[in-house]
This record gives structure tokens, sequence and C-alpha cells, in this order.
């Protein structure tokens, strides 16, 4: 198992018109789960889908799994339509949300299950298995049965046991819910790393906007089914091309205004009669008239009234001011919409307090 | 809909040995239980030329040699039914509400009648009550008593059934919310009040569910009212007579629809309007973790009740097993080992025959339970609710109407099985099948279904997955299912009556005849016997499924605690 060996087997896979209908649960209509959905993921890229719960993140990576079959559309891997390949044919792996660990087979053995299914050489096995188990610091436990271990560690066994067979594609199913926040953090920094070490194409899906921020080369938002904006995280957090891209990635203030004029880079705006200059948010979007504008909490600042001096301001009143330490965050109402406005190092600048105008 | 049904077959197409697995299971279904209950239901409506006439069933229907016996039968239900559900109520609160010594004790005693061979109690009802009882006779000098009637089937059945009370009423009490009980008393309601006024309405769906099941073990059995009924006929015991002294086949077609008729609606009831947790309660786990009454006027006299019942069970057991080594019970009381060298003589044939029928057909009903748990609870094809619900109906139907059934559906072109090894076996095996479903479907209920789909994303085919990860994850199912087919198998009467022939004949039906020609010594020793094999049996079993794999936390999805 040189690392080597992962991305040469390493495989990009396309979402074509992808779509899922399941008949509901009370057995009336239809649940349209997944909608035309279209992607392409890179060999030895990590992207992520994320999305609220019942979105249909699940379904469409169980798809790919060949556990659900699509209603219409179809999935290539490597090139290769698996319409017609069973889940044990597709090559692929999967982590489960729940690990799905073998509760009566030992450490080693969930480990080398995949290889022995496979029948290979039992040197081969041994070999591969064990590197497995080191690279995932679990080599001391393995005699243990997953009952016996902690979390965490249940986590490595489940990579371990899914890398160990050298998946074209790895899936990972919110992985790491079930860990506790500080071990999250921890174990999310690992598995990029390991991701970004063995070049294996991954597809992650998660709820929490962080972790996709955290390990991702690409984010696909998704809604209802459907994708709502694929990029980078920078480019998913700096430009939302929807206020549910702009809502669900992070804090947002949306503020009523009117395009006024165009020109390349910038746009000027006019908010209640006042006139600003901000960046312009890539090439789509509104052309003049009424629109959202969205200004992250971080990208505002309060200052007394005395001292705006013809800057462009905005004014409101303090309703509420909250202190974090490193954050102090105000809920200001203006005369538009509400605005949340968070100060870093609010010591260094000065602190305002609630009622204030 | 129609969609998915598509979907359903192309996923079945794709999979072979699901596809295989499907139709082997239908096959089944239909060969060996739909079919003969199709028999019997042709047969009876057809005359002897073979037209279609209702005429001659309802002839026959109205007659009173045919309504005596449903009467008698389902009288005897309900009182057997009523007496049992109380005895069992009594025993499942003493042994979950209330802080006693003894409780182990009570509970194996309470598991013996599930698993002890047939005619025992009647034989003991004989020794102590009979003419020459022990108890009638000896102790009291009567010289006439007569045992035979309902009164002795009265108590002969509910001691039997009681334990069937008893597990499905400590299930029901065990999982009343103890929340609700400690409310009432924190509002300084009596135990008294609190029983009368939460406990007792709230566990009234277990109670009518117990009423069901007795009622349909009480309608089904032949072996205690065929030795001890006297004049009180029984449908179950006047089909087989109808058959065998009278060659008259439709009529006992008839009775034995007439039987099937209230115990098929008994466990439609019992499944789909009590939602019964379970049909079959000998897997039922007591679980008692709550606050239990320490106060002396409600422990006492729950516990001398428990110890009696404990005790006529003992004094019952007992007798015959010291009737084993007696010359002759009533009458000369010296030791002997004649009885068994009989058993091991001449009753030595039936009795291997009885162990190997029993031994290859409880390793297919294991297997073949677990495999319809498998499809039903983790795949998706169609016809699977028609699958689960016949499969578990075998549960339900009396044993005299599956063997009148198999009569007439295979005594003749296309299928000549009648008195081969291999329609016992098939008989046996879809009777006794349904303890492991049900087990085996509620493990796999537990079990997170991801744990397969990761042995199969790891390139497992899905036989590979049912062997390897599955399969010993139902372990325990599985054993139970095991040691549930080979007693019912060693133990079975009803059905195989009809089915024996020369060559295979059964222990049980050999005890029968020993009944029959009043050698009753001879048939306690054979029933004690009978007892050793099922209880060495049982260890090996044990044994067996013990080296079958370790075992990790079962069930628990490799133990990963769900936000
Ligand atoms: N087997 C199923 N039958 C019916 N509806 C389903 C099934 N699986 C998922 N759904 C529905 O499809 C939608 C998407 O589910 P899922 O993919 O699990 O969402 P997510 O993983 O994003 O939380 C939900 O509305 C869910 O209720
Ligand atoms: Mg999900």
């Amino acid at each position: 198992m040189s690392e080597r060996d992962f991305s040469a087997r390493s495989s990009n896979v396309s979402l074509l018109h992808l779509t899922k209908k399941f008949r509901s649960l009370d057995g009336s209509g239809e649940v349209t789960a997944v909608s035309d959905v279209n992607l392409e993921i890179q060999a030895g890229e990590l992207v992520t889908i994320l999305g609220p719960s019942g979105c249909g993140k699940t379904t469409t990576l169980r798809m790919i799994a060949g556990f659900e079959y699509p209603t219409s559309g179809s999935i290539l891997i490597g090139g290769r339509d698996v319409a017609m390949i069973p889940p044990n044919k597709r090559g692929l792996s999967m982590v489960f949300q729940s690990y799905a660990l073998f509760p009566h087979l030992t450490i080693y053995e969930n480990v080398a299950y995949g290889l022995r299914v496979q029948k290979l050489p039992a040197a081969e096995i041994r070999e591969r298995t064990q590197r497995a188990l080191d690279l995932m610091q679990l080599t001391p436990m393995a005699k243990r049965y997953p009952s016996q271990v902690s979390g965490g560690q249940q986590q490595r066994i489940a990579l371990a046991r899914a890398i160990v067979i050298e998946p074209s594609v790895l899936l990972f199913d919110e992985p790491l819910s079930n860990l506790d926040a500080k071990l999250r953090e921890y174990m999310r920094d690992e598995l990029r790393k390991l991701q970004k070490r063995l070049g294996i194409t991954s597809l992650y899906v998660t709820h929490d906007q962080s972790e996709a921020m955290a390990i991702s080369d690409r984010v696909v938002i998704m809604k209802e089914g459907r994708i709502q904006q694929v990029g980078t995280p920078r480019e998913i957090y700096a430009f939302p091309q929807s206020k549910f891209v702009a809502d669900f990635m992070g804090k947002a203030n949306f503020i009523r205004v009117n395009v006024l004029g165009l020109d390349g880079e910038s746009a000027r705006i006019d908010i209640e009669g006042t006139q600003f200059t901000v960046p312009r948010a890539g090439k789509a979007g509104p052309g003049t008239g009424p629109a959202l504008l969205v200004v992250r909490p971080e990208a505002l600042r309060l200052m007394p009234p005395a001292a705006d001096q013809g800057r462009a301001a905005l004014r409101g009143r303090i309703d509420r001011f909250t202190y974090f330490g490193n954050i102090a965050r105000y809920e200001v109402s203006t005369e538009n919409a509400p605005l949340l406005i968070e100060s870093y190092n609010p010591e260094a600048s000065s602190v305002f307090e609630e009622g204030r105008k | 809909m129609r969609e998915n049904t598509r979907l359903s077959v192309a996923h079945l197409v794709r999979d072979p040995v699901l596809l295989f697995l499907v139709l082997l299971v239908f096959t089944g279904l239909i060969l060996f239980i739909i079919l003969p209950l199709y028999k019997i239901f042709a047969y009876s409506i057809t005359t002897n030329e073979g037209k279609l006439s209702f005429q001659a069933a309802w002839d026959i229907l109205r007659s009173n040699a045919y309504l005596q016996p449903l009467k008698n039968s389902m009288l005897l239900g309900l009182t057997t039914g009523i007496l049992a559900t109380i005895i069992g109520y009594v025993f499942a609160y003493a042994l979950t509400r209330v802080d006693m010594p003894l409780k182990g004790f009570f509970k194996t005693i309470a598991t013996i009648p599930i698993i002890s061979p047939p005619f025992i109690l009647s034989l003991s009802m004989i020794f102590l009550f009979g003419r020459n009882g022990l108890i009638t006779n000896k102790l009291f000098g009567f010289e006439d008593s007569n045992v035979y009637g309902m009164h002795s089937l009265v108590v002969v059945q509910t001691i039997s059934f009681f334990p069937i009370a008893y597990l499905t009423l400590t299930g029901t009490l065990a999982k009343l919310n103890p929340a609700v009980e400690d409310a009432a008393l924190n509002l300084g309601a009596s135990r008294a009040r609190i029983f009368r006024t939460v406990t007792l309405p709230l566990s009234v769906p277990g109670i009518l569910s117990s009423l069901l099941l007795v009622f349909i073990q009480s309608m089904e059995d032949f072996s205690n009212p065929a030795v001890i009924s006297g004049n009180f006929s029984t449908l179950a015991v006047e089909a087989y007579r109808t058959i065998t002294g009278m060659y008259d086949m439709r009529g006992g077609s008839l009775m034995a629809l007439m039987l099937l008729a209230p115990t098929l609606l008994a466990f439609v009831l019992q499944k789909y309007w009590l939602s019964g947790k379970s049909f079959v309660t000998v897997t039922g786990k007591p679980t008692t973790s709550r606050q239990q009454s320490r106060d002396p006027k409600l422990v006492w006299p729950l516990f001398a009740f428990c110890m009696l019942v404990a005790l006529t069970i003992i004094l019952f057991y007992g007798t015959v097993l010291v009737g084993a080594f007696v010359k002759i019970w009533g009458i000369n009381f010296s030791f002997t080992w004649a009885h068994f060298k009989y058993v091991m003589t001449l009753g030595w044939t039936p009795l291997r025959n009885s162990v190997i029928l029993a031994l290859a057909s409880t390793p297919i009903a294991g297997l073949l339970g677990m495999i319809i748990a498998f499809l039903v609870v983790r795949k998706e094809f169609p016809g699977k609710r028609a699958m689960e619900f016949v499969s578990m109906l075998t549960f339900a139907v009396p044993g005299t109407v599956v063997g009148i059934g198999y009569i007439l559906a295979f005594n003749g072109k296309p299928f000549m099985w009648t008195g081969s090894a291999f329609l016992l076996i098939m008989a046996f095996t879809f009777r006794n099948m349904p303890v492991g479903i049900e087990s085996g479907t509620s493990t796999l209920i537990q079990i997170d279904r991801s744990i397969e789909e990761a042995s199969t994303i790891l390139g497992a085919t899905g036989a590979v997955t049912f062997r390897r990860i599955s399969l010993p994850m139902l372990k325990q199912a599985f054993f139970s299912g095991l040691v549930y087919s080979f007693v019912r198998a060693m133990t079975a009467v009803s059905a195989v009556i009809f089915l024996i022939s020369p060559r295979w004949n059964l222990a049980t039906i050999s005890i029968f005849s020993l009944f029959e020609a009043s050698k009753y010594s001879d048939a306690a020793a054979y029933i004690v016997v009978m007892i050793a094999i099922i209880v060495v049996a049982i260890g090996v079993l044990n044994l067996l499924v013990g080296l079958l794999g370790n075992s990790g936390t079962i069930a628990s999805g490799g133990s990963s605690e769900r936000a």
C-alpha cells in the first residue's frame, strides 16, 4: 500500500441529471429526495456536499455507492456508467455515520475484512492490514473488539477499513457527527491530511459548514434535493449567489439596496439615500435596480455618529451587545434592516454600549 | 408505486442469490403451508363425485356430532385461557413488582412445561387422581374416582399453558412505564388502589393477548384431550378419530376447518388488533429494574401463591419420574428398571427416528427462520408482506389441520410423500420456524443496517454478507430458534400422528399407543428418556452455537452512541 497506489486508482466521478424519488412514508405520494443533480468530481479531489438535514445528501451518496437506484440520470465512475454494477463490485469505500463496524470481529479482522472477501493471498492481506493499522495508530489495540475502544478510535477503524481496499472513490456520510466537539476538530484535520497524502477521490457529506470549509477542495450547497451553488470554500463564503447560500454559510446581513451602476470589479449602490461603492460578486448577479446586498458581520464597523465625517455610513441603534472575549457582537436596528456586527479583538478598538445611537 | 415495484423487481433480478432465496422461500411456503390449507378447504366443499357442493358440508355442520366438539373446544379454550391468564398474571406481577426470595427458581419452574414432552401432565393426573391414584385412592380411599373429563383437562392445560400467559404478561408489566405507578404512589395512593386504577387497566392489552394465545394453544391441543378427556370430545381429537376410526376424510376435513377458523381469528386479532409484541412468547426477556414492593402483606401471600404453583409442577413431574421406576402404579410400588429396558428395546426405533428427524429438521428450520427474518427486515421485493404473514401463520394453524392438509396434498400425484421421512421433516420445519423468524426479526431491527452495507461495499456478495456478518450477529436468535425447533420436533403429536408410517414411527406416537394400552409406567419411562434427550440436546446446541464465533457486543452497531 504505497501511497502512490491510491492516487493511481483514484477515479473521477460524474453525476448527470441524477434524480431520486421515493414513495412517501405514508405511501400516498412521492418525495423527490434528489433532483437533477449535475456534478463533476476530479480524481484526487475532496468535494463536500453541505446542506440542512433532509436535503438529499445521504441519498446522493447511497446512489453513488449503489445502495439506491436512481429514478433517472446516471453516475459515471472513471468514465464508466455504473448503473448495472452492484455495490460490491464498484470498488468504492464508505465511512458510515454510525461507523458500522462489525461488532463480532476484532479490530484487525474488521480492517482485513475487505481484503479477505477479495480472497487475496494471506501474506498480502497481513501486510496491507498491518500498514493500515499502523497508519491509523491502531496496532496496539488490534486484537480488541470495537466495543472496547473509544469513539475516536472506532472512527479510525472505520477509516482504516475503508482505505485498506484502495478504493477508487471514498464516500463519507457525516463521519464525525458522533464525536464531541474537540475530537471532531482534531479528526477532521487528520482526515484532510490523510486524504491529501493518499490522493483518494472523496465525496464528503455534512451539515456542518465549518467542517465543510475546513476540509474541502470544493463545496456543493444543496437544498431540497437541488444543488444551489458549487465552488471553493472561499468562493462560496465571499460570493454566495443566493440568499439561502449566504445564510447557510456563516452569518449574513441582508440590506435592501438600489443598484445604480456596475463597472468591472465594483458596483455603485444606494442605501436609503446614501451612496456606496462595493465589490461585485462575480459576473452573475443582478443588473441595475433593486437588489439585496450581503454583508458579513465582520465586514461592518461601528462608529459614533459624530465620527462619520462624510464617509458612507448607515445610522442605527444598538439593541443588544454580547461580549465573547475575542469577539464583540452587536445587534443593531437601522431603518433598512436589522444588522449583526462583529468586531474582533474588541479591547483594541472601542466597545460600544447598548442603547446607543 | 408501480415505479417502485418495477425497481424492486429489477433489484431482484440483479441479485441472483436474493432471487433464488426469495423463490425458494415462496416455493416452500406455497407447497407446505398454502397448498395443504387449500386442499382441506377444497376437499370439504366437493362431493365424492368431485362436484362443488356446500350441501354436504352444511348437513354435517348442523349435526350434533360436529357442533358438540366445537362447543366443547371453545368452552375448554375459554376456561383454560381465563385460569392460565389469572395464574400467569399473579406470577408475572410477583416476579416483576415484588421483592421476594427464590425468583430464579420460580422463573425456571415456569419454563419447564414449555419444553417438556406431551402426555406428561395427563399421565401424572392419572397417577395421582385415577382409579388407583395416589391421592384419590391411597390418600382418601375413593374406589371409583373418575379422572377422565373436562375437569382434569382444565387442570392439565392450565398448568401446561400458564407459562405462555406468564411470559406475555411479564413483557407487558415490564414495559409499563414505572413513572406512572410511582407518580400515583407519590400522590399517596395505596398499592391496592394503584393496582386497581393504574396497573391493571394498563395491562389490559397484555391480558387479552394472553387469553387469545392460551385459547389457541388449548384449542390446538391434541395430546391431553386424547388421553384424558373421557366423553368430553374436542375438535382436534374428534377429527383424528373420524379419519382414522371411521375413515371419513371429508368429516375430518370439516372438523379441521372448524378448528382452524377460531384459531386463525384469534391469531389475526392478537397480531393486528392488539399489535402483539410477540405471538411467540418463549423468547420474551423479562427485565426487572424498578422499585419493588417489600410490604410483607403483599410479599408473603404472593410468595405462597408462587410456591404453591411451583410445588404443583414439581409434584406432577416428580410423580412421572417415580412412576417410571415402579412395577405397577397403585398396586405394586417396588423398584424396577423394566420400563426403561422396554424403552431401550421395543421402544428404541421410534425414539431414534424422533431424534434423527428432529436433528434433520432443526438446522433447516433454524436457517430458514433466519433467512426469512433477514429477507423481511432487510430486503425489498414484491410479496414481502405476504411472505411475513404466511410464514408466521404456521404457528397458528393447529397441528391437526396441518396433518390432515398434508395427507390431502401429498398422498397422490404429483407429490407421493406421505409416510416418508421427507414429509415429516418438512412438517417440522414449517411448523417450527416461527420462533426463529420472530427472534431473528427483533434482533435484526436493532442492528444498524449499515453494518451489512459496509460489508457489501467492501466487496462481499449478499451470501457472504449473510454468512459472515448477519448470521453471527443473529447468533442468539439463531440459538433460540434451534432449541425451540428441536424441542417442538421431538414433542410434536397432533400433526405427525397423521403422517407417520410403519417405517417412520415416532416416540410421541409410541407413548400415545402405550396410553391406549394402559401401559402407564412404560409411558412414564419413555417420557423420562425424552426429557433426558431434550436436556442433553439443548446443552449440546448451546455449546455448538458458542463455538460459532466469539461474542462482541451484539446488536449495538459497533457500540457507537448516536447523538
Ligand atoms: N427510503 C426512503 N423512503 C422514503 N423517503 C426517503 C427515504 N430515504 C430518504 N427519504 C427522504 O428523502 C429526503 C432526503 O433524505 P436524505 O438523503 O437522508 O437527507 P440528508 O442525508 O440530507 O439528511 C428526506 O425527505 C427523506 O425523508
Ligand atoms: Mg443523512
